[in-house]
């Protein structure tokens, strides 16, 4: 066995008898992550139990340092869980980032300043061995999802911050994972450029019908976007409350003055200030 | 318009600065010769000017102050004097003459590059092994460190010797001096070039399970090409160096370094300034092509410019 997966604190029998109904792709049970540091032990994440269906837009939210990066990083095998479950696709978090299963946003588009867009979304396309012919098509294809056809020719520098966090999307869109995990992926943006990125992002999941993870603090966001919201408090990092959004599948913008909505954004409120009242 | 007057005055200061040193470095020479020649000169006797100081000399013997400018083996020559030697012995002279600076540059220059070349590839190699093996990390770089602790000077006869003893003369142990001068930035530049990414990158690949070859190729080695080229600027200069000080202790008869020996030897500081010069100038050449080459390079990248 090779040494990735003897780090691995979860064994794959435990990640197998973990996996729930067949429509569950993440399923985490008393999932703990203790960070070692100089100061003493930090308790990132503990007694964490979720599970996300196929399809579900799940959004964690909460204040800086609940962990929802960090559970975000477990489920992607960047961070490795000290205590409890974790199964992504049936199989280990590791099994899972080795047999490619999701693509994952960073807050930053961290696109390579030496390659055009078009090369940029070849990027993941070259490490995985896809042919010339098959990357191309792929490449025009996620540019017009994210509605940058044209684009593939230019640098990033040429692009707009919500453009090149476009490319970024689509670059994490070009395999065939089903699962995509994004981390604050507009938080560096206004909010104008970030309602109509939302819309977008809509749009596309309901086009590719993919399981998404959305790390946040915008409520409005987490409300808009969600079909669940995970709301988190800090210190250590456990989740507060799970809250199943009732909005309909179709959301245009102006759904945000609706009652229902106005209802889910001040449970989500209540639930991060009650998660707060302990310090 | 505004920079190229800003230079200008700089360049004109250093000049009236050299001219000015001219004077009291050279004053008591100029005295010397003229009281042979039966000039009148105050103090008369060069035991009496010895004790003088060189300003001193130059306020009671004003009419002097021409023929500082002017002699034949100044302590310091003048700017033109310098000039002038320059143009001599590279315009002048045929390529092949012995006497031509161009004919000695060339001979450098070739253990420079042969040294550059090698120092380079060293360099890479170590750089990419540091990053890579933290064993590696841990015991070569120290030692790349006190390498260049020792003084070159006193380290380069040695290498000679060695590489004497062995049978390897030539070109060879000038350019392994130069190249044990150009690999140190070349290996410090690009650990940290290869180190640059930031582990945002980093997970992005281990998001996409890339393994450690494509992360040298397609992250790594592209980030790190800013660093290189800052590292190749400064090696290239110390390659030359590194080529000079190889010529110095072989009693070499060509190159840079045996121009500067000569001219030590014979009294001719003129021919030792030209040759300064000619150094001077071949390493500004040289860094303005690898600038040249960087530009192109980092264009061709897509880099902003």
């Amino acid at each position: 066995m090779n040494m990735a997966t003897t780090t691995q604190a979860i064994s794959p029998e435990a990640a197998a008898s973990a996996t729930g109904s067949a429509d569950c792709v993440i399923q985490a049970k008393n999932l703990d992550l203790t960070f070692q540091t100089a100061d003493g032990p930090v308790h990132a994440l503990r007694d964490i139990s979720l599970e996300i269906n196929k399809g579900d837009f799940v959004s964690f939210i909460g204040p800086s340092g609940c962990g929802k990066t960090t559970f975000l990083r477990c489920i992607a095998a960047l961070e490795t869980p000290t205590g409890g479950s974790l199964s992504v696709n049936g199989m280990t978090a590791d099994e899972a980032r080795r047999n490619r299963a999701y693509g994952y946003v960073f807050q930053a588009a961290g696109l390579y300043p030496w390659r055009t867009i078009a090369k940029n979304i070849k990027l993941p396309l070259e490490i995985m061995g896809y042919s010339k012919a098959e990357q191309e098509k792929r490449v025009s294809r996620v540019l017009e999802l994210v509605e940058l056809s044209g684009f593939g020719g230019k640098f990033p520098w040429q692009l707009s911050g919500g453009m090149q966090q476009r490319a970024s999307i689509a670059r994490a869109l070009a395999f065939d994972a089903d699962i995509l995990l994004m981390d604050e992926p507009f938080g560096a943006l206004d909010e104008i450029v970030r309602d109509h990125l939302n819309e977008q992002l809509l749009k596309l999941w309901a086009r590719t019908n993919k399981t998404i993870g959305f790390v946040t603090h915008s409520i409005p966001e987490a409300v808009y976007l969600s079909t669940k919201i995970v709301v988190m408090s800090p210190r250590p990092g456990r989740i507060h409350d799970v809250i199943d959004s009732t909005l309909p599948k179709e959301r245009p913008l102006d759904i945000r003055d609706s009652p229902e909505f106005i209802e889910i954004a001040h449970r989500v409120r209540e639930g991060l200030r009650a998660g707060h009242g302990d310090d | 318009m505004k920079s190229l007057v800003a230079v200008l005055t700089v360049l004109t200061a250093i000049v009236a600065l050299w001219y000015a040193a001219c004077v009291p470095m050279n004053i008591k020479g100029v005295l010397d010769a003229a009281e042979r020649a039966g000039s009148e000169v105050t103090p008369a006797t060069p035991k009496m000017r010895r004790d003088m100081s060189a300003f001193g000399l130059v306020a009671n013997n004003t009419f002097a102050i021409g023929e500082t400018w002017a002699q034949e083996r100044p302590r310091l020559p003048a700017p033109h004097q310098v000039a002038v030697e320059l143009w001599a012995s590279t315009v002048e002279k045929k390529i092949t003459s012995k006497r031509s600076l161009i004919y000695h540059a060339q001979v450098t220059l070739s253990a420079t590059l042969l040294g550059f070349a090698i120092g380079t590839g060293l360099g890479i190699l170590l750089a990419v092994g540091i990053v890579h093996s933290r064993v590696m990390d841990m015991s070569v770089m120290p030692w790349a460190i006190v390498s260049q602790t020792i003084p070159i000077i006193a380290l380069a006869p040695m290498i000679i010797v060695v590489l004497y003893s062995i049978g390897v003369q030539g070109i060879i142990p000038k350019a392994v001096i130069s190249a044990y001068l150009s690999f140190f930035p070349v290996v410090v530049g690009m650990v940290k070039g290869l180190r640059s990414p930031e582990s945002m990158q980093l997970d992005l690949l281990k998001t996409y399970s890339a393994n450690t070859s494509q992360g040298f190729w397609k992250l790594r080695l592209p980030s790190s090409l800013p660093y290189l080229f800052a590292s190749l600027k400064i090696g290239i200069a110390a390659s030359l160096v590194g080529a000079i000080v190889g010529e110095l202790p072989t009693g070499a008869v060509a190159g840079l370094g045996a121009r500067l020996l000569a001219g030590s030897y014979y009294g001719q500081t003129v021919q030792i300034w030209s040759a300064l010069f000619a150094a001077a100038i071949l390493a500004a050449a040289l860094v303005s092509l690898l600038g040249v080459m960087e530009k192109l390079v980092l264009k061709r990248m897509g880099v902003r410019v």
